[in-house]
């Protein structure tokens, strides 16, 4: 490589380094504000905001929904593990909307660390199989979305199960 | 002390026109096959998913289309660097032609995004980092477009464009862990490079099939578009003078 263009390949290394740096910087700076949506468990320590609209998401305990029988009122649980904070919502719950799996929701969290919703989206995750699987699963491992379990711990054993017995049928497959 | 002749020669615009006119069929018949194949097995022969039901199948499109359209960035800028190291014709070339198609698979990868992201999440879009950064890719290849279209002169619109494409590559790895960096709506990934994909292997393969049919198709549809504009660049020279029998 002559001269000039190491001089060139120099220059546009450079040139990534710099922008690459500058972005990084950026993106540091704007941490908080590229947070989609906060988690219970900032929500609990006092992180997010109250009296304002936020974003709050996290897995939906089971056995934690209660469904008003005269209206749309419907009230549940979501967990990160870390935290656990109550949702208050009044509205019809995507079809997605499943115990034990994600949501995000937009609303006000008041003093009290209730949350109260005035729109709930379902988050889903990556693992894709059919039916029959998922029912091998739940067969195998009975506890995961039974009511009876609600501690944020066994939740996240019971996921890294499922993900565990999907790649066993991965690599068997 | 390494010989670079032969990068030269790669660069060759007459060369890449002899050698490709060889791949064409090639690529015509995989590309077809390979995406015939995929589509029909995916839409209609995989299971359906245990939470989504049938309108995960949506990502059979989906996901081939995102790779794509950050792959073609990456090759973009890979052609960018090239053309300000090397001066290379070709690169410049390489560069002008893939840009409507990038531009085309990301705005695909957004509407299956957004036509998935309705029955799914409840929303058409959402401001969460993954969608933001892949908005913010479309607009990158808009940019390199316009600002091609904008500068008179080829040379300097060539080193414009050049260099906004190598600026713009940050992005590329902003949107591949978006989903691990911040909290987003959109899920983390199936496909990891270094772990099993969180898939059922009767969904996977047809996806695998699926993002190799889109590759092959956009190496075609690239080639057809490179020799085009090779043709119309050395229009002047002996070779294309004789080839198109002046």
């Amino acid at each position: 490589m002559n001269a000039v263009r190491k001089q060139r390949l120099i220059l546009v290394l450079l040139l990534l380094l710099g922008v690459g740096a500058a972005v990084t910087l950026m993106l540091f700076a704007l941490q908080e504000n590229i947070n989609h949506y906060f988690s219970p468990a900032q929500m609990e320590s006092g992180e997010a905001p109250t009296g304002q609209r936020v974003r709050g998401g996290g897995l939906v305990v089971p056995g934690s929904v209660e469904r008003d029988t005269e209206s749309l009122q419907v009230s549940f649980r979501i967990s990160d593990g870390a935290g656990e904070v109550t949702v208050l919502y009044d509205g019809i719950l995507p079809d997605l909307f499943v115990e034990g799996s994600g949501i995000v929701a937009t609303g006000m969290l008041n003093k009290e660390g209730v949350f109260t919703a005035s729109e709930v989206l379902a988050k889903h995750d990556e693992n894709y199989m059919p039916p029959e699987v998922q029912k091998a699963i739940d067969d195998a491992h009975p506890g995961y979305s039974s009511p009876s379990y609600s501690s944020p711990a066994l939740q996240t054993s019971a996921r890294e199960l499922e993900v565990q017995q999907l790649e066993s049928l991965n690599n068997g497959g | 002390m390494m010989k670079w002749t032969f990068f030269h020669k790669l660069g060759s615009p007459k060369w890449f026109y002899d050698i490709s006119g060889k791949w064409l069929p090639w690529l015509q018949i995989t590309s077809l096959l390979s995406l015939v194949v995929a589509l029909i097995w995916g839409l209609a022969f995989t299971p359906p998913d245990y939470l989504q039901g049938n309108s995960y199948r949506i990502i059979f499109i989906h996901v081939p289309a995102s790779f794509l359209a950050q792959a073609i960035y990456m090759m973009m800028a890979t052609a960018a660097a090239v053309l300000l190291i090397w001066r290379i014709k070709l690169a410049d070339m390489a560069l002008k032609v893939m840009a409507p198609i990038g531009a085309s698979f990301c705005i695909l990868s957004l509407a299956t995004g957004a036509i998935w992201g309705q029955p799914t999440w409840g929303t058409w879009w959402v401001w969460d980092a993954r969608l933001t950064s892949m908005l913010i890719l479309l607009f990158l290849y808009i940019g390199i477009i316009a600002l091609r279209g904008a500068i008179q002169t080829s040379e300097v619109a060539a080193k414009a464009c050049a260099i906004l494409s190598l600026v713009g590559v940050v992005n590329i790895p902003i949107i591949k862990y978006s989903v691990n960096w911040w909290n987003t709506l959109h899920q983390g990934a199936t496909l990891k490079l270094t772990e099993k994909p969180s898939m059922a292997p009767e969904m996977l393969w047809p996806l695998l099939l699926s993002i190799l049919g889109f590759y092959l198709f956009f190496t075609l549809v690239m080639f057809l578009r490179l020799r085009v504009e090779i043709l119309s660049r050395e229009k002047k020279t002996r070779w294309v003078k004789a080839l198109v029998g002046e």
